[in-house]
């Protein structure tokens, strides 16, 4: 529970508003998490910071830094002119050698499945030509 | 290409009136995809080269940017963006088109600037001497420059190149480029909830160097 939570965090001698007891410190710690939606303040917090002018002053500040950040995704640096041209000659070189690549391991495919069928081919013939062989030989009677 | 709309998010502070600690879901928005990008995007998964460099020319100065953003650096910026795009050519069939092209860019492009960051720390601990490390002669960094730097945002871009890589990178996925938590933790190769306390400690951080409170160190007067 962030009330909980914030109570806990409440340090001595702070003039804090004495009815909520919350600290600012703990607020304070607490407000990038509230102002990110990644927790929502409870009615204790929204209390202080109501009656809070420190507190109040920090949510302004928090919120006016997170504008400005937001406000520099609208720029856009230009880049100079070596960049574009530096990327496409790089990608030229990768489209090269993807073709290379593709042609290399092409050719080896076809030389492996070449030797693969030779020896297959090889293999059987020499089990005809055994086969036949012992066929051929003179059964002795007796 | 034009900027994608940057979504409002919790600017405003939410409150419950029970007593619990809740969680709050960010509403999923479908990004709406132009035809052309969809055709082009399309054209390169088949072997288009010209449709890939289509692609590249309308979002180059976005990915850039993020870059420069993330890295504090051009000309490093520009070794990430070149990786970028190299690692995307060659991974385009694993991209579904279901978020813009230039937003997977964005992803990728986080990617690299941590691989090329964490590559590049280790080089410079390598190179450093004890006494190199201690002195930061950058012109934007010494007070009297830092008072001279009018507005907000020449502070913040300073601040921001000042914070450690590890920090800067979270804060600017998702505060400048509202990358959503897992996204940033994914793509940083940590967990949702480092990445989560590096948001914090980096808006602190922020904060403090950008707008400091008015005798912030003194106890308040209420």
């Amino acid at each position: 529970m962030l009330s909980k939570a914030l109570a806990r965090h409440k340090p001595l001698g702070l003039s804090t508003p004495s009815a909520y007891p919350v600290s600012c410190s703990a607020v304070a710690e607490a407000l990038p998490r509230i102002v990110d939606r990644m927790e929502v303040a409870d009615l204790e917090v929204r209390r202080h910071v109501g009656a809070c002018p420190r507190c109040q002053a920090d949510l302004a500040q928090y919120r006016k830094m997170l504008r400005a950040l937001r406000q520099l995704r609208t720029e856009v640096l230009e880049p100079g002119p070596g960049l574009l041209p530096g990327i496409l000659a790089q990608l030229e070189q990768a489209g090269e050698r993807q073709a290379m690549h593709f042609l290399l391991t092409g050719r080896r495919a076809a030389y492996v499945g070449g030797i693969a069928v030779a020896t297959a081919a090889g293999a059987t013939g020499a089990i005809v030509l055994a086969v036949r062989a012992r066929s051929r030989k003179p059964r002795l009677v007796g | 290409m034009g900027q994608a709309a940057h979504p409002s998010q919790g600017d405003s502070l939410t409150v419950s009136d029970g007593s619990g600690n809740h969680r709050v879901e960010a509403p999923v928005k479908k990004p709406v995809i132009p035809v052309e990008e969809l055709e082009l995007v399309a054209a390169a998964k088949a072997g288009d080269r010209r449709a890939f460099e289509e692609l590249v020319r309308s979002t180059q100065a976005g990915v850039y940017t993020l870059a420069c953003r993330l890295t504090a650096d051009p000309d490093d910026a520009r070794d990430v963006a070149q990786d970028a795009y190299l690692r995307a050519y060659r991974s385009l069939q694993r991209f579904r088109g279901e978020a813009r092209f230039s937003t997977w860019m964005y992803r990728i492009t986080a990617n690299c600037a941590a691989s090329h960051l964490a590559r590049r720390s280790k080089s410079r601990h390598e190179e450093l001497g004890e006494d190199e490390a201690m002195v930061d002669d950058r012109p934007g960094v010494d007070p009297e420059s830092m008072a001279e730097a009018a507005s907000l945002r020449d502070r913040m871009v300073v601040a921001l190149a000042d914070l450690p890589p590890s920090l800067r990178a979270v804060v600017v996925l998702r505060d400048v480029y509202d990358l959503p938590h897992s996204t940033i933790a994914s793509e940083l190769g940590i967990s949702e909830a480092a990445a989560k306390v590096r948001l914090h400690r980096a808006r602190r951080k922020l904060r403090e160097t950008v707008l400091p409170m008015a005798g912030e160190e003194n106890a308040h007067a209420v």
